[in-house]
């Protein structure tokens, strides 16, 4: 029985981690292209539950199409998030596009707290995901299996674009040096806007799973998440897409063990589950500052 | 094919070119020599449209390139070999190469381009998969120039090819350039080794603290006693400086 309980949570550890990954990779891409931490991503991601939310809801639209149109919308915003906020600064002092990227997302949230109202919104459950799985013994929701599967194909599409295509092979050119790539022809502005397009619309694929498996939407859900993984990002390695996968999972792993090896022992130790970020990033920065996949070496230029 | 007329570069206060003009005629070799900081890298960024200039006109293939963008400029074929190489460390030597080729479309022209590169830098090839980073100076200095080949340049520009390169990879990189002329590009050529970059040169200017004070044949100025005295006789401590 215990064996089981544990399974389960093995589980629910590997589709949490999978969820950190994708919203950490928006971080680690936009910090690899602009050295700026954007503060924002995690409020993007909790647009795209929103947007999925009415869709279904108000708008009365199949989950495939509201899921859609979540993932579309807010790519958009990502990139005119880029647009407005961030690229008039970008050759401003570091300090001034950080402030922009806080403010940002302060003022998303308050936004979001005047549009969708403060009150909590049951995101719909949609009966094809909510279905109770058992494999031998182990009886699961199916969105627990069906996250890490969906988030397996889109990281493999995410390298295939990254490493295979001409626009991957231009983001890692400006990811090194805007200049150079300019000369090569580069258009900079389009690889940026592409960047942020990738990074939201991973957060977006991230928060639809988001709404199916913790299904209660607050304006403030993006903040703790947000935060996590940001610290997953450096973890990894801060600019390392590899990194903020592992990073994303260490800490998925890390939060659910904390609650699982809990109902073992003589205390609970689940209230600490969101500690552990903070207790890993301590770490990190004490053991490896640049991150499990960071390069501490200089390359020669 | 390349004319600058009474440019003017400002960085914030600093005035970084005061007026210069430059005429480069297609098919020629022209070197333009001078000092640490006389402003040469500096004309190069503004041609390329890297930096704005304040003042003056640069007119390339009868186009004035005032308000062009960079790519527009790559585009039509006149292409910045930039100081200190700057090849994308992170890239493998083949995507190096290949990032040259961005802006075009021509497919099987571009494969003919790039056998070609490989053809002239046969070292770049048995790095093919090695990442840039790790290549040795030399090596990714003949990547930086593989790399412009690819655009397809019909007027090439080189600031310091030869910058930090040991004296038979400097050699190398001379012939190469000289070969890439013959084939019908055009060279501006920027260089610390004023020596070799005026036997090279059809004609030559030199740059001090940003306007021209002498232009000629490269081998007039050579042969000219205010160029020995200012920068032959100092090119050899110039380069023992930058090897450092
Ligand atoms: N980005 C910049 N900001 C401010 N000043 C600059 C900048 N780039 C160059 N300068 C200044 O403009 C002047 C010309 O610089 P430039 O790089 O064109 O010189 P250079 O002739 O290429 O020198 P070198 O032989 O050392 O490469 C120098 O005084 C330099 O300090
Ligand atoms: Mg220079």
């Amino acid at each position: 029985m215990s064996l089981n309980i544990f399974m389960q949570q093995l589980v629910n550890a590997a589709s949490l981690g999978s969820l950190y990954a994708l919203l950490a990779i928006g971080y680690t891409m936009v910090y690899g292209i602009l050295r700026l931490i954007n503060f924002a991503h995690g409020d993007i991601f909790m647009l795209s539950t929103y947007i999925a939310f009415y869709a279904m809801t108000s708008f009365l639209l199949p989950w495939y199409i509201s899921f859609a149109i979540a993932i579309i919308l807010t790519i958009l915003f990502g990139i005119l998030l880029e647009r407005g906020a961030y690229r008039p600064l970008r050759n401003s002092p570091r300090i001034s596009i950080m402030i922009s990227a806080i403010a940002a997302s302060f003022l998303i949230e308050n936004l979001a707290i005047v549009i969708f109202g403060g009150r909590p919104k049951a995101f719909p459950s949609v009966p094809a995901f909510s279905k109770i799985i058992s494999i031998s013994g182990v009886s699961t929701s199916s969105i627990s299996v069906i996250i890490p599967i969906v988030t397996f194909i889109v990281l493999i599409l995410l390298g295939y674009i990254v490493n295979q295509t001409k626009m991957g092979m231009a983001m890692r050119a400006v990811s090194k040096d805007y200049e150079a790539a300019r000369l090569m022809g580069i258009n900079v502005n389009t690889v940026i806007s592409f960047t942020f397009g990738i990074g939201s619309g991973l957060a977006a694929i991230g928060g639809v799973m988001w709404g199916l498996k913790y299904p209660q939407l607050i304006p403030l859900m993006g903040l703790m998440p947000g935060l996590k993984c940001f610290i997953a990002a450096v973890v990894g390695g801060i600019g390392d897409i590899k990194g903020a996968v592992i990073g994303g999972f260490i800490l998925g792993f890390g939060e659910i063990m904390i609650v699982a090896v809990s109902a073992f022992l003589p205390y609970d130790l689940s209230g600490y589950r969101d500690a552990f970020a903070f207790v890993l990033l301590i770490a990190i920065l004490l053991l490896k500052p640049s991150g499990i996949m960071g390069k501490s070496s200089v390359e020669k230029v | 094919m390349l004319k600058i007329e009474n440019l003017h570069v400002f960085y914030g206060g600093i005035h970084a070119l005061k007026g210069i003009n430059l005429n480069v005629e297609k098919g020629k070799t022209i070197s333009l020599i001078g000092a640490n900081g006389a402003g040469k890298s500096t004309t190069l960024r503004c041609i390329m449209g890297l930096v704005k200039k304040s003042e003056g006109s640069i007119v390339y293939d009868g186009k004035d390139l005032t308000g062009f963008k960079t790519r527009d400029i790559v585009k039509m074929g006149l292409v910045l070999t930039p100081e200190g190489r700057r090849i994308f460390p992170n890239l493998s030597v083949k995507e190096n190469i290949m990032l040259g080729a961005y802006t075009r479309t021509d497919k099987t022209e571009i494969e003919r381009d790039f056998d070609r590169v490989y053809e002239l830098f046969p070292r770049l090839k048995e790095r093919e998969w090695q990442v840039a980073g790790t290549l040795s100076g030399g090596e990714q200095q003949m990547l930086a120039v593989g790399r412009s080949l690819m655009s397809k340049p019909k007027l090439i520009m080189m600031d310091e090819p030869s910058l930090g390169l040991a004296p038979l990879i400097v050699k190398n990189i001379f012939e190469i350039i000289r070969e890439i002329n013959d084939n019908g590009v055009t060279v501006l050529l920027i260089e610390q080794n004023a020596k070799a970059a005026l036997e090279i040169a059809d004609y030559a200017y030199v740059l001090e603290t940003g306007k021209i004070t002498l232009e000629g044949k490269g081998s007039d100025l050579l042969n000219d006693p205010d160029v020995q005295k200012a920068y032959l006789g100092e090119a050899v401590t110039k380069n023992i400086e930058k090897n450092e």
